[in-house]
């Protein structure tokens, strides 16, 4: 199956510098795939995807009844990523995860960094993941951002930039590693001749940061997963993940506060926690100290942590550096704590709250992308350019009656992959998302999540609204 | 083991059972009526009997017709002893300890989930050809099932609570078969022993897949005396009651891990006490109380095991 007719366009490939012109590390690939027949090319696609459904690879789709399972649309180009590039993003996303646990921890202690003014102090009160319930709170090690999937996008002229940082419960990392897998048997030959970086320590990675928590006088600490349950869009992957680290997955009903403990109900009694690594909200996770009506918390948790006897990975209160207007102040943050000029860009950001810049966004919304300040996941957003007058008009109001809660960003025309569509390719715009444990050090898994926008043409990528993934290759020469 | 965990494991197996048990007793019934003479009286009413669903059903359906019945008791959605909603139940189940069971415990659940989902979106229950190897293929897919969970699945803890489940649900099967055909049958005791439709007792040997077991164990005649010792108090047919029960005994102490014969929880006292009851009962016993008198004070028995498990395992409660 010939290459010769893809045509990268007028935007960045991740594969090719230019029309049959395949980027160096990527030509092993492109070789082999120019020597497959078609029809082995499509076989080879199909078996992937029967493998990751047999895998149980799935993720649930809200708003069906009947809690169907599907498996992310995958495609069997991989995404390529050098090594000497990966250097830069691995230093960088180092110094943006280390600058933001210092953030948190300050902004939960003694807020310098809004007594310095460096950001106004009521914008971090209005920020919807800032929990007041965590002023005080000293975390294992000082460490806030446990495990990061922060997410990247490369614009036309193929710079990179940071779009989110996701410091809450980043999900998507059991993809990286079963598409891994799956490729291996994909493309074998390919592995065998080029040195790509292996991804699959991660479960052994995040095991360690876990047990890093637990107090150091422990021999046995116990070391928990923690699900909303089965009907989770990503109960996979906490499944998966409590599998390879070979320890309990755990719902809410299965905990309860005893003895100023937080325990697990056995059927040999009760059994001490000393580390969850949860995979709820922050609000669900204690009915007694914030949301009075969830079931999947566990009363007085919040308790149990405050008082050290537990670590929870991530830390809760995390998600106040989540919010896309705290968000825009990351390099100031950067600079702030660690006298640094940032590695990795932001995309410029423009705050509604500020009246020149909302005057701004509201006189540009037909090349602006606007955001809603708290959500994430592609939803509550204007994408500009493709939206109806009447569309635009509506985000206009909601941004005037609302300021503090949106954000405007130019569209960016994010980088390509070439992608199977049949019998032939075509380029689809990709994002990456890798993912980072923060432990005794940081770690960044080589590669990441690669997500693909499968509909023609489309930018966005989550897989709740059409996308699918691909694997990533960080790749030595 | 989390108790959430043992829980799943236990009712993922006695909703596999349940469905099993389900189909083989509707077939059994649809074979029978292919013997009966033309122009008898359709019995489908005794089916829902068994269930112990009867108000529930003719609520719902009224007359108890044979599509009726048989879709009540297959692909009724809402009534939660379907075959349908077992398997729903047995997949959920399934789903939320996928880390615990073996990869091939949850591809046969799921596949046989979806053979069952397939069947009731086609509803051909007209034909009475397709709705008989339907039911040949649930219980195809319970057995294979179980046969996997068997070879498959380290026999921890876990697979001891999957035993106890199975088992259990085996045994109120059996007995609940028994009860409403003697129910039907016999309406008071002296009957006991009179002359008998032939064909109705077999049927009920066979939808307990006792038939050819019974035959064979030297007794060679369909008494009504030797079926229910058969059914209830035989040693090695794997679906009578004692035999249900006395593994699922042994099972309870590989969990609690003390010997059988002793107890420290109420759930080791009654199971022990149960079967010790069945190891010297004797037939004529059984038969002195009165046969219904007697597995209605075993259901009450089973059930109170059941609520004993709940509470022993699954029901902690922290002291406050």
């Amino acid at each position: 199956m010939q290459f010769n007719d893809y045509d990268p366009g007028d935007f960045y490939d991740e594969l090719f510098e230019a029309k049959g012109k395949p980027r160096p590390e990527a030509i092993p690939l492109i070789d082999r795939i120019n020597s497959l027949p078609l029809p082995e090319v499509q076989r080879r696609q199909q078996a992937a995807e029967i493998a990751l459904f047999k895998l149980g690879v799935t993720f649930n789709v809200y708003g069906d009844g009947q809690g169907t399972e599907r498996i992310m649309p995958f495609d069997i180009i991989p995404r390529i990523v050098s090594m000497a590039e990966w250097k830069v993003l691995e230093e960088g996303l180092k110094q943006r995860i280390y600058a933001l646990n210092q953030f948190l921890a300050d902004i939960y202690g003694e807020q310098k960094i809004l007594k310095d003014s460096v950001i106004p102090t009521e914008l971090i009160h209005s920020a919807s993941g800032f929990l007041k319930q965590c002023i005080g709170l000293k975390p294992p090690e000082g460490i806030w951002c446990h495990i990061t999937g922060t997410d990247l996008v490369r614009d036309r002229d193929g710079r990179w930039y940071v779009l989110e940082d996701n410091l809450r419960c980043p999900s998507g990392v059991s993809y990286v590693l079963e598409n891994r897998r799956v490729m291996k048997t994909t493309f074998p030959l390919v592995f065998n001749n080029v040195q790509i970086q292996p991804v699959e320590e991660y479960p052994s990675y995040l095991l360690e940061t876990l047990l890093n928590l637990a107090p150091p006088h422990l021999p046995d600490p116990t070391v928990v997963v923690l699900t909303p349950g089965i009907y989770n869009s990503a109960y996979f992957e906490h499944s998966f993940l409590a599998q390879q680290m070979g320890v309990e997955l755990v719902e809410g009903r299965d905990l309860v506060v005893a003895d100023g403990y937080l325990q697990m109900r056995t059927t040999k009694g009760l059994k001490r926690v000393d580390v969850i690594y949860r995979r709820i909200d922050d609000e669900f996770i204690d009915p007694k100290a914030f949301r009075a009506e969830s079931l999947l918390g566990v009363p007085g948790l919040m308790e149990v942590y405050q008082s050290g006897r537990l670590a929870i990975a991530n830390a809760l209160g995390t998600g106040v550096a989540d919010d896309k207007v705290i968000y825009a102040y990351v390099p100031q943050i950067i600079r702030y704590y660690l006298n640094e000029e940032p590695i990795l860009c932001n995309v410029p950001t423009y705050l509604c709250w500020e009246p020149q810049q909302q005057s701004h966004v509201l006189a540009n919304l037909d090349k602006l992308v606007v955001k809603a300040a708290d959500e994430s996941g592609g939803y509550g957003m204007l994408v500009g350019p493709h939206a109806t007058q009447a569309q635009r008009e509506e985000f206009a109001d909601k941004i005037k009656a609302h300021p503090r809660k949106y954000i405007a960003q130019p569209t960016l025309c994010l980088s390509r992959v070439p992608t199977l569509f049949n019998d032939h390719f075509e380029g689809c715009h990709v994002d990456l998302r890798p993912y980072i444990l923060y432990g005794k050090q940081i770690y960044v898994n080589p590669g990441g999540l690669t997500r693909v926008a499968l509909k023609r043409g489309s930018l966005v990528v989550n897989s709740s609204q059409g996308g699918g993934s691909k694997d990533t290759w960080v790749v030595c020469k | 083991m989390l108790s959430r965990v043992a829980d799943s494991i236990y009712w993922l197996n006695r909703y596999v059972e349940r469905a099993e048990n389900v189909a083989r007793f509707v077939e059994v019934n649809i074979n029978l009526l292919l013997d009966s003479p033309a122009g008898t009286d359709q019995q489908w009413e005794p089916l829902i009997l068994t269930s112990g669903d009867l108000p529930l059903f003719q609520e719902r359906y009224g007359n108890a017709s044979a599509e009726n019945v048989v879709r009540f008791l297959t692909f009724d959605k809402d009534y939660p002893n379907s075959i349908l909603s077992c398997l729903r139940a047995a997949r959920e189940n399934a789903r939320s300890v996928r880390e615990i069971i073996s990869s091939e415990m949850w591809q046969q659940v799921n596949s046989f989930y979806l053979m069952v989902t397939e069947a009731a979106e086609a509803q051909s229950l007209s034909d009475l050809g397709t709705v008989v190897k339907f039911f040949d293929e649930v219980k195809q897919a319970s057995h294979l099932f179980a046969g996997l969970m068997d070879a498959t699945m380290t026999h921890n803890e876990g697979w001891h609570f999957g035993q106890i489940g199975r088992l259990i649900e085996r045994a109120d099967k059996t007995a609940r078969i028994l009860d409403v055909k003697y129910f039907i049958l016999l309406p008071s005791v002296k009957d006991i022993g009179g002359t008998l439709d032939q064909l109705q007792w077999m049927a009920l040997l066979k939808s307990a897949s006792a038939y050819e077991m019974y035959r064979k164990r030297g007794q060679h005649r369909i008494e009504p005396t030797e079926i229910a010792e058969f059914l209830i108090l035989d040693q090695e047919f794997p679906r009578s009651v004692r035999s249900c029960i006395t593994r699922a005994e042994q099972s309870l102490h590989h969990i609690t891990d003390t010997p059988v014969g002793t107890w420290r929880t109420p759930i080791e006292r009654v199971l022990g006490r149960l079967r010790t009851d069945l190891d010297y009962l004797t037939i004529e016993d059984i038969v002195h109380t009165g046969l219904h008198e007697f597995l209605d004070g075993l259901q009450s028995r089973m059930n109170d095991v059941g609520e004993k498990i709940f509470e022993t395992f699954f029901a902690l409660e922290p002291l406050s």
